[in-house]
């Protein structure tokens, strides 16, 4: 695991992931972003609210990686996906289930796991 | 408004040269573009240099002084970086200075050094041009990327892998009389399904491939241009660039380049020009699929039409809208820093008749030169016409 200090928000929101309180920040336009966020990039907003994210998303697009950088070398071959749970989008690594069997569509949810190459966490999608 | 001129070009052979220097190659490049275009070093005002991975690979930063001490110029010099359109935007920054009278001549270049980490290293460094927290972290590469910007095309638009793998075949064909590709080999849309996958749907031929190389090229004012008599016919008559979310998964189109198309519009706004009067293009396709983003964000196809363009033969050096003559990214390579010079420098070449394809756009008067950041979260279009 890299010995660094936190990424503020960042770990933050990993933990409330890990304790099942996953959220995500919602503008006065109902606008959703991932932390750290000041300012909704659409339309300007300062006024954000920490939203629970929704239990589960749809994959919209997803690649499995067979050339990875260094950091994820004993991982791969993995699937790195897209999936939409409504007002934000979040990138994470689908486990639980053959590679092959992933498809647009595929309804996740949202955990944090480890990589095995380095051991640091990550956002893991597992299907529902 | 005056448009700025080429005065001269300058690009080193594209390929693995692990044992060369940054600073020595795009000394190579910018001497040449000085040479060729006939302005005494002394008169030049500024470098404006494009460099992405430059910490990562070679452990230097501060570039910029130390790529004009190389080119032996004594003058102010600043490096350019938004990922692999770092030159793109250093040739934009170069015309803005060049026409509101700051200066009246600015090389611009780039150089990248890549191929002396290794694949493993060099495939860490090119992902830091996507979200580190959110992306990198998911296990994201740079065409893993693509690769989830391709399958979320095919499942808009249509389209397969067989219509990518004729994007490859076709800038392969067209490298092969390019001394400055890096790939000067055929090959077959059997040998492009059939490679090894890097990020499914995506194989290796539709990656670009890593390369070391530097491209430069000296812009005047039209004035200078005049005042001494340069041999310098095409101008740089329309700059525009577009910006995006940094993530992927913080934008509304996965399957779209918005970015490009805001660059497009201000570019061909610029030059008063359409895509209609485009006749000919160089675009950023690092991945065979972002051949077909370009293509439709530039307007010279409708949003699902891009896919076809190749296997139709539309796109190809016979066809009605040639796209990358020089091979593109694809194999002509992709030394990050130095591609959008390297991009105008064809353009410019193509349109004055002294590029091994010009052939292909004989009364070809304008070209477009596409140079996309990261996943097109920064993109720069230039125009180029024939002035003379
Ligand atoms: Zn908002």
């Amino acid at each position: 695991m890299t010995d660094q200090a936190p990424d503020g928000q960042y770990d933050a929101w990993l933990d409330a992931i890990a304790d099942g309180e996953g959220h995500y920040a919602e503008c006065a336009n109902g606008h959703g972003w991932l932390p750290p966020r000041r300012v909704c990039p659409t339309c300007g907003s300062r006024e954000l609210a920490e939203k629970p994210l929704p239990d589960a998303g749809e994959v919209v697009t997803h690649t499995t990686i067979t050339v990875p950088t260094p950091q994820f070398e004993d991982d791969a071959p993995y699937v790195t996906a897209i999936a939409d749970f409504g007002p934000v989008s979040i990138t994470g690594i689908v486990r639980g289930v053959d590679p092959e069997a992933v498809e647009i569509g595929t309804m996740v949810g949202i955990e944090v796991g480890e990589r095995v190459t380095t051991g640091d966490r990550l956002v893991v999608f597992s299907p529902r | 408004m005056s448009d700025p001129r080429v005065a001269g070009a300058g690009v080193t052979k594209f390929g693995k040269h692990p044992e060369r220097t940054g600073r020595d190659l795009f000394a190579e490049a910018g001497l040449e573009a000085l040479d060729d275009s006939g302005v005494d070093p002394d008169d030049v005002d500024s470098l404006y240099y494009g460099n992405f991975m430059g910490e990562l690979a070679e452990h230097q930063g501060h570039q910029g002084p130390l790529m004009a001490e190389a080119i032996g110029l004594d003058a102010p010099a600043t490096r350019f970086e938004a990922a692999c359109a770092s030159a793109g935007a250093a040739v934009r920054g170069a015309v803005q200075a060049l026409r509101n009278g700051e200066a009246d001549v600015i090389v611009v270049g780039g150089a990248e050094r890549m191929t002396n980490i290794g694949t493993a290293a060099a495939t860490d460094a090119l992902a830091i041009a996507a979200d580190d927290l959110y992306e990198v972290r998911a296990g994201m590469t740079f065409p893993g990327a693509y690769a989830l910007m391709a399958r979320s095309y095919f499942d808009q638009y249509g389209g397969s892998h067989e219509d990518l793998a004729h994007i490859a075949v076709k800038n392969h064909e067209h490298a092969l009389v390019n001394d400055h590709a890096q790939i000067q080999k055929e090959i077959t849309v059997e040998d492009a399904l059939e490679a090894p996958t890097i990020a499914s749907p995506l194989g290796l031929y539709d990656s670009c491939p890593i390369t070391d190389g530097a491209a430069a090229a000296v812009l005047t004012s039209e004035s200078y241009a005049e005042a001494h008599d340069l041999d310098a016919p095409i101008a740089v008559t329309g700059t525009g660039q577009g910006g995006d979310n940094l993530a992927l998964h913080d934008r509304p189109h996965l399957a779209q380049t918005p970015a490009a198309d805001k660059a497009a519009a201000e570019a061909y706004a610029d030059a008063g020009v359409g895509a209609d009067d485009v006749d000919v293009a160089e675009v950023h396709d690092c991945f065979t699929i972002a051949e077909v983003l370009a293509i439709e964000s530039l307007g010279l196809y409708e949003r699902g039409e891009g896919i076809a363009a190749a296997t139709n033969g539309e796109t190809d050096r016979h066809g009605e809208m040639p796209v990358n003559l020089s091979g593109g990214l694809k194999a002509k390579g992709h030394p990050v820093g130095a591609t959008g010079v390297a991009q105008l420098a064809t353009i410019t070449w193509l349109l004055d008749g002294s590029h091994p394809r010009a052939d292909a756009v004989t009364d070809g008067t304008v070209g477009v030169a596409h140079n996309a950041g990261g996943t097109v979260a920064s993109t720069t279009v230039h125009v180029l016409e024939v002035a003379e």
